[in-house]
């Protein structure tokens, strides 16, 4: 029955767009309203489908932004030859409907009495779901100690700069930019490697939880290296966003 | 095609299965590496949807939609759950 939401049951449902924010040149926030919402995680993401007029659909999943108990935003980056995303950057506009389903997920997701210190490791537009759990260790009144290394192409591909600056007390965030970087730049300028790890990441001593979310060969590479530093592969969650861009 | 991972067919795992799945353990059918579902490679740009053992890269699973249909395949699977 449409509109009948059993439980467990996943059912595409229109979403009405509140507002459309530009983060970055090529990445928008979409804040929706989804009628039967039963609440997110952390680090959970939405499937959203296209169907155009002969009723071609296209499906994609985009991780949810915004921390459990806040009103659903979804933060997308446009890939040139996508078949949703450009849509939704370019087209999409308040009072427009999405059809979507969701909340989906159970592995990377993050819940306040999760063990820490927690290391999360962003490539592009894989901070998304990171700025989910970071919002929501604040929320939560959580103080568990947080490192965030973030690999972006420059600084103005860094989505949410002005959140991530403002940082809460014992989150601490460390940026490379891999293609270009501004007159005295003092950062890291090159991808992820464990030479950066070593400096940067909580030694695997501390039995650190690790998020690790991006393009998937900056995920692959990062948390191979993590691994091999001592990390518990059970404690190194990953979300692989495929493509090579934006990292 | 790089491949993404088991995240991504949450939402087609759940419409299949009826519940979150990502987080069940599965066993690989032909090296017997044991995963859970979020760890496993994934082709979504087959026709269809082809996931894949990250050790051997054998073929665990497939999807085929069509018409609101789903077609499951599990046969490289030793274990689901």
């Amino acid at each position: 029955m449409a509109g009948t939401a059993l439980r467990g049951r996943l059912t595409w449902q229109l979403a009405k767009v509140v507002a459309v924010t530009a983060e970055t040149a090529s990445v928008r926030t979409i804040a929706v309203d989804v009628p039967e919402w039963p609440g997110h995680q952390a680090g959970q993401h939405v499937d959203i489908r296209l169907t155009d007029e002969d009723g071609y659909m296209a499906e994609r999943s985009y991780s949810i932004a915004s921390a459990p108990g806040e009103p659903v935003a979804l933060t997308v980056e446009r890939i040139d030859d996508g078949e949703v995303s450009p849509y939704l950057t370019d087209e999409l506009r308040a009072g427009d409907s999405l059809e979507l389903r969701g909340p989906i997920g159970g592995y990377f997701v993050w819940e306040p009495e999760d063990a820490g210190p927690l290391l999360l490791l962003a490539g592009g537009s894989g901070i998304v779901p990171l700025r989910s759990i970071l919002r929501h260790r604040e929320r939560s009144g959580s103080s568990v100690p947080v490192r965030l290394l973030y690999s972006a192409r420059t600084l103005d591909d860094v989505i949410y700069q002005g959140e991530l600056d403002n940082r809460a007390a014992r989150v601490e965030v460390v940026y490379t930019l891999t293609r270009h970087q501004p007159p005295g730049w003092s950062g890291y300028a090159r991808r992820v490697d464990p030479a950066m790890l070593a400096e940067v990441a909580w030694p695997a001593r501390m039995t650190p939880l690790a998020y690790v979310c991006g393009p998937t060969s900056f995920v692959e590479a990062a948390s191979q290296a993590l691994v091999r530093s001592g990390y518990q592969p059970g404690l190194v969650k990953t979300e692989r966003f495929g493509g090579t861009g934006g990292s | 095609m790089d491949a993404v991972d088991g995240n991504a067919i949450g939402g087609l795992l759940q419409q299949v299965f009826g519940r979150e799945m990502t987080t069940t353990e599965t066993v690989c059918g032909t090296c017997g590496t044991s995963r859970q579902v979020a760890e496993l490679a994934v082709y979504a740009h087959a026709p269809g949807t082809v996931v894949r053992c990250p050790s051997c890269d054998s073929v665990l699973m497939v999807f085929v939609t069509m018409h609101d249909r789903t077609c499951v395949d599990l046969m490289g699977l030793a274990a689901l759950g």
